[in-house]
């Protein structure tokens, strides 16, 4: 493998490209570059998946398993009636279906909306809601989330089930999909998809207004397949485990279109996080490569490097990091436990692929996110001018220059607030960084109120708005506060409607309240009761002047203060 | 009722949804059979702090303290509860 500096001179997509043997103006669609393609290149029986379910027990399918699975789910639903260019969401926690099922989508040229399945019914309506979707894949278990809503979604045509075992007697729009018992289809016509095919679509959320989608097209497998070789180093013979849910882009981009693109073979648990759990599944699997997230390795630091060493760990050979910012104690740790460190990597929703990156073969500076991956021109620009910023060690917003493949292609319905990401001919992250001397990117903080929570990225304002639908609940304030595992979690600020009084049976209502409506992520964390918010003299609530006092921060200009903190 | 019924009757109640017939006994794994996640932990901690008058340390709230409605017993007797 070339070193970074060197592949920085020399790289150019068109690599990525030859090895996909794709030229511009072919047919590219995910699901076949995934499945059949792989098939084709004589790996049709070596395992794409070993999956292991909460009681530990395993199945496996190889790349023609997937490419048959993968064609039933795509034909089922062309037999139902669902057409290219629809949305089709899956609504699944991380079960076979839900990988597989993402390929038909995607060979179906429908295209995938893969939702959180944690989410409760108004996050799952407000995003269905949105994107105007009209079949949805889930199991039994999410079901009643599913018919909560649906009077509400005369649009949602197909509710497809993968696990209805006959028991209860399903409704109406409501049909069962058993992979199981299913024929196999050998042969699928793949909807011959181009390079601006839409693909995937993908829901973030803002500090204001509703969670955006973010919309990708079949081109973005340029980025995510020589990314997912370059930084996570995939070899033909290696064992991923990405422990990223596919409800989330690191999930989809790096939990199936990577590796599986690469023919790569993966594994994937739904067991919950313990660091024993976690060790016995490495060891287990013989995980070779490992992509996780910043919060489950801090989680696993508490415990100690003790509990490490129960484990034979030794098949590990390179571990990755992705969703907030690694901070350097983390890495240390990581070398001491496991003997290598961890590479942060720094990407979005809206970027497909990664962008900035400790790049395996390069110094690692403990804390940092390293360098922009090669054939990405990356920067900080400076927060009034949008130029790039010359003098390094000076904080600006993290900037990428648009026409790498995987970039976003607009948001569902909001091409207004798509285009007020591009300045001055950049792509602006919303996140702060300054460059040091040798060209490595720090990470300071977001430039807005999104809260990064075990790296995902939660809007106050749809909390809020959650908050204001409790009986009890007058006005609320919803920021990030500080917590050494998580990054950030969720404090609320509450003011109670006259004759309701503060107590921690009703901070525990408030919790579930939030929880079941949108998900146990957007749950406050922390609930303080306030006699009132502070609000400028327009009456617009100054979350900043919250936030700032968390993290105790100088709380800065307060001239338009109304009322006193 | 005994705190293990009172526990294991919040943890059906609260994080299975309404259809969702999985069968929940006191050894059932709780965090890692992700009936409850890590976020949700929190919100079973304030309930158990709210019933039994106490205030669980960060560092007994582990995932592995809170895995089983038996885990939780044990948790809870260790800080003096009957």
């Amino acid at each position: 493998m070339k070193t970074y500096e060197e592949e920085v001179k020399t790289f150019s997509w068109e690599i990525s490209k030859k090895e996909l043997e794709y030229t511009d103006g072919d047919v590219i669609n995910i699901g076949w570059y995934c499945s059949d393609r792989i098939c084709k290149k004589g790996n049709a029986d070596k395992l794409a998946l070993i999956w292991e379910n909460a009681k530990c027990e395993e199945k496996k399918y190889t790349f023609n398993d997937i490419r048959l699975i993968s064609n039933t789910i795509a034909n089922f639903l062309k037999n139902l009636g669902v057409k290219d260019g629809e949305r089709v969401c899956l609504f699944m926690d991380k079960i076979p279906e839900l990988y597989i099922g993402f390929l038909g989508v995607l060979k179906l040229g429908a295209i995938a909306q893969p939702l959180f399945s944690a989410f409760g019914s108004e996050s799952l309506l407000t995003r269905l809601e949105d994107a105007k979707t009209t079949a949805i894949i889930t199991q039994k278990k999410h079901l009643p989330k599913v018919r909560n809503i649906l009077e509400k979604m005369p649009y949602m045509k197909y509710i497809i089930v993968v696990d209805d075992d006959g028991s209860k007697p399903l409704r109406e729009r409501e049909y069962a999909l058993n992979i199981e018992k299913e024929k196999m289809i050998e042969d699928f016509e793949i909807f011959p998809t181009k390079a601006e095919t839409r693909s995937v679509l993908h829901y973030t959320s803002g500090t204001t207004g509703k969670p955006k989608g973010a919309q990708h097209v079949h081109y973005s497998l340029i980025s995510q397949y020589i990314s997912s070789k370059y930084v996570l180093d995939l070899k033909d013979d290696d064992i991923y485990w990405c422990t990223a849910d596919p409800g989330w882009v690191t999930g989809t981009s790096y939990g199936i279109i990577g590796p599986w693109s690469n023919g790569v073979t993966q594994v994937v648990t739904e067991i919950g996080f313990t660091a024993d759990n976690w060790y016995r599944f490495a060891e287990k699997q013989k995980v070779t490569v490992w992509y996780s997230a910043p919060t489950a390795i801090r989680s696993l630091m508490k415990e100690g490097t003790a509990v490490v060493k129960k484990y034979d760990l030794s098949s590990l050979r390179h571990l990755a990091s992705v969703g907030e910012p690694l901070n350097a104690e983390a890495v240390l740790w990581s070398q001491e436990a496991f003997g290598m460190m961890f590479h942060d990597t720094f990407w979005q929703t809206e970027t497909g692929s990664i962008m900035v990156s400790n790049y395996p073969g390069m110094k690692i500076k403990p804390g940092s996110m390293g360098k922009p991956f090669p054939g990405i021109k990356g920067t900080v620009v400076d927060l009034r001018t949008f130029l790039p910023i010359e003098k390094k060690g000076i904080v600006g917003m993290i900037a990428i220059e648009p026409g790498w493949p995987s970039m976003i292609r607009t948001y569902w319905n909001n091409e207004e607030t798509y285009k007020s990401k591009f300045k001055n001919g950049w792509y602006l992250c919303g996140d702060r960084a300054s460059i040091d001397e040798d060209g490595y990117f720090w990470f300071v903080g977001r430039d807005d109120d999104v809260i990064n929570t075990a790296g995902h990225l939660v809007g106050p304002f749809e909390i809020e708005s959650a908050l204001l639908e409790h009986p009890a609940v007058a006005e609320s304030a919803v920021v990030g506060k500080p917590d050494p595992v998580n990054m950030e979690v969720v404090k609320a600020f509450i003011a109670l409607k006259p004759g309701n009084e503060p107590s921690k049976m009703l901070e525990l209502e408030i919790m579930n309240f939030v929880r079941k409506k949108l998900s146990a992520l957007a749950m406050p964390q922390e609930i303080e009761f306030v006699d009132s918010l502070p609000k400028t003299r327009s009456g617009k609530i100054m979350r900043r002047l919250l936030r700032a006092k968390e993290w105790g921060e100088e709380i800065g200009d307060t001239s338009t203060l109304e009322n006193d903190m | 009722m005994e705190t293990k019924d009172v526990i294991l009757e919040y943890v059906r109640n609260e994080y299975l949804e309404d259809g969702d017939d999985r069968e929940v006994t006191y050894d059932t794994p709780l965090i890692s059979g992700g009936i409850v996640d890590s976020f949700s932990m929190v919100s079973l901690k304030v309930f158990l702090e709210t019933k039994y008058n106490l205030s669980i340390p960060d560092a007994k709230a582990t995932p592995e303290a809170f895995d089983s409605v038996n885990n939780i017993i044990t948790l809870l007797k260790e800080m003096g509860v009957k």
